[in-house]
């Protein structure tokens, strides 16, 4: 099925989204759930809630229905402070400093395997 | 490199955009758009079955039924999410189509008549669904294609649960073989058009393809849901309402007949009927869920002071 809006022969497709009436709604969370012991919490999604207490609880019935996960963190959005290398790269290019790969060491081959 | 030189790299390069990436602000507003439209169908799409759920025969249908529904509720918060990191606010989004500016798919303007309808909307509605989403799974925004294998994963057991219902409806008297058959003739056509008009018809399709928003237009989606879908119609002993349709040898697909555009656009444009319903229906239900929202918030508030 598609979900781009079919634009009827004639009309031209609205794409502005100016809203009157609408609330501000509940803080977003970010919800991050450990699939099974021994690994890492994983970005699953996100939510809004009110406080962590029903994020959690809103967390457990959208995110984990069918055994997702063992263990859920909620981290409220606005706390979440980014940095992205790969925007920075111009500046600082990690694949410059080679010599920090293990790869490019040469062993001799009677040396076995290290 | 220039934003837009970037950009462009990223996607012929298979990779993702991601949110805090510079985008061309037109893919920015068509994302915006489809999402929406997506969200809003999963959220409106919880009606035609609940309509249902208090008449399930048995307490297993009625218990996989709400399960269904509730996982629709919960697709309908993922697209809300994914549109939300492109810098719109959820509850506008809501407003828009409570205001009747913001549209959903047509299917779920049509009505459900009998208990088969569950089992057809299944099979052929979330069917069709599965087919676009399988697609859009690899789409080019990396919010919106997580959100399609989440959603992807649960919408098998919506298709299956629908198919196997009609296997046992199909398997049962003559009157329960003939509502089958009787669902499937409703529902035929109106599947086909949830692809959406006709290649040749649909202005935009260039635009999203070259943008990886769409990776397969209308027409050849529509055909491989087709494809698929009549060995299984065979299986049940149901007839696929179309004269026309029968195999091709040279083309290796079915050959289907034309649809009904006029009817497509007729219930688009607001008269299917089931849309006012619909439409108002959801205000209501938000509109009573007030009281709900407004006593979580208390709630919080309280906590918080008493923690403080």
């Amino acid at each position: 099925m598609t979900y781009d809006v079919p634009v009827a022969p004639g009309e031209k497709a609205e794409l502005e989204e100016r809203v009157e009436g609408s609330s501000e709604g509940w803080p977003m969370w970010e919800v991050f759930v450990r699939a099974r012991r021994g690994i890492s919490h994983v970005h699953i999604g996100s939510l809004h809630a009110p406080d962590a207490r029903t994020a959690l609880q809103n967390a457990r019935d959208v995110y984990t229905r069918r055994g997702e996960g063992v263990s859920v963190w909620v981290v409220p959005s606005s706390e979440v402070s980014a940095f992205e290398p790969e925007a920075a790269a111009e500046y600082v290019d990690a694949n410059e400093k080679v010599y920090r790969l293990a790869t490019t060491y040469e062993i001799p081959e009677e040396v076995g395997q290290m | 490199m220039a934003p837009p030189a970037r950009f462009q790299e990223i996607i012929d390069s298979e990779s993702k955009i991601e949110p805090s990436d510079w985008m061309p602000e037109g893919y920015r507003k068509t994302l915006i758009r489809q999402i929406a439209q997506h969200a809003h169908s999963e959220v409106i799409g919880m009606q035609p079955e609940g309509n249902w759920i208090t008449r399930a025969p048995s307490l297993h249908r009625k218990a996989i039924l709400m399960a269904k529904v509730q996982d629709e509720a919960g697709h309908g918060l993922y697209l809300y999410s994914a549109a939300e990191t492109l810098g719109v606010k959820r509850n506008d989004l809501q407003e828009l189509l409570h205001q009747g500016k913001h549209k959903y798919s047509s299917i779920f303007n049509y009505p459900t008549l009998s208990w088969a309808d569950m089992g057809t909307i299944g099979w052929l509605v979330d069917g069709a669904a599965i087919t676009n989403q399988v697609m859009l799974t690899r789409c080019s925004y990396g919010p919106y294609s997580r959100a399609m294998v989440r959603i992807c994963k649960e919408e098998s057991f919506h298709q299956r649960q629908g198919y196997e219902l009609l296997i046992r409806l199909c398997q049962g008297s003559e009157e329960q073989k003939a509502m089958a058959q009787d669902a499937i003739d409703r529902w035929w056509w109106p599947s086909l058009m949830m692809f959406g008009p006709n290649d040749s018809d649909s202005p935009h399709t260039e635009q999203s393809m070259a943008w990886k928003i769409k990776r397969v237009t209308n027409d050849d989606l529509r055909q491989q849901f087709v494809d698929m879908t009549v060995p299984q119609a065979d299986y049940l002993g149901l007839r696929i309402p179309d004269p026309d349709l029968k195999w091709n040898e040279e083309r290796g697909h079915y050959d289907f007949g034309p649809i009904d555009w006029e009817e497509f656009w007729r219930v688009v444009r607001g008269s299917g009927p089931m849309n006012r319903d619909r439409v108002e229906h959801k205000k209501r239900a938000w509109d009573e869920g007030t009281w709900v929202r407004e006593a979580a918030s208390a709630h919080a508030a309280k906590q918080q002071r008493r923690a403080a």
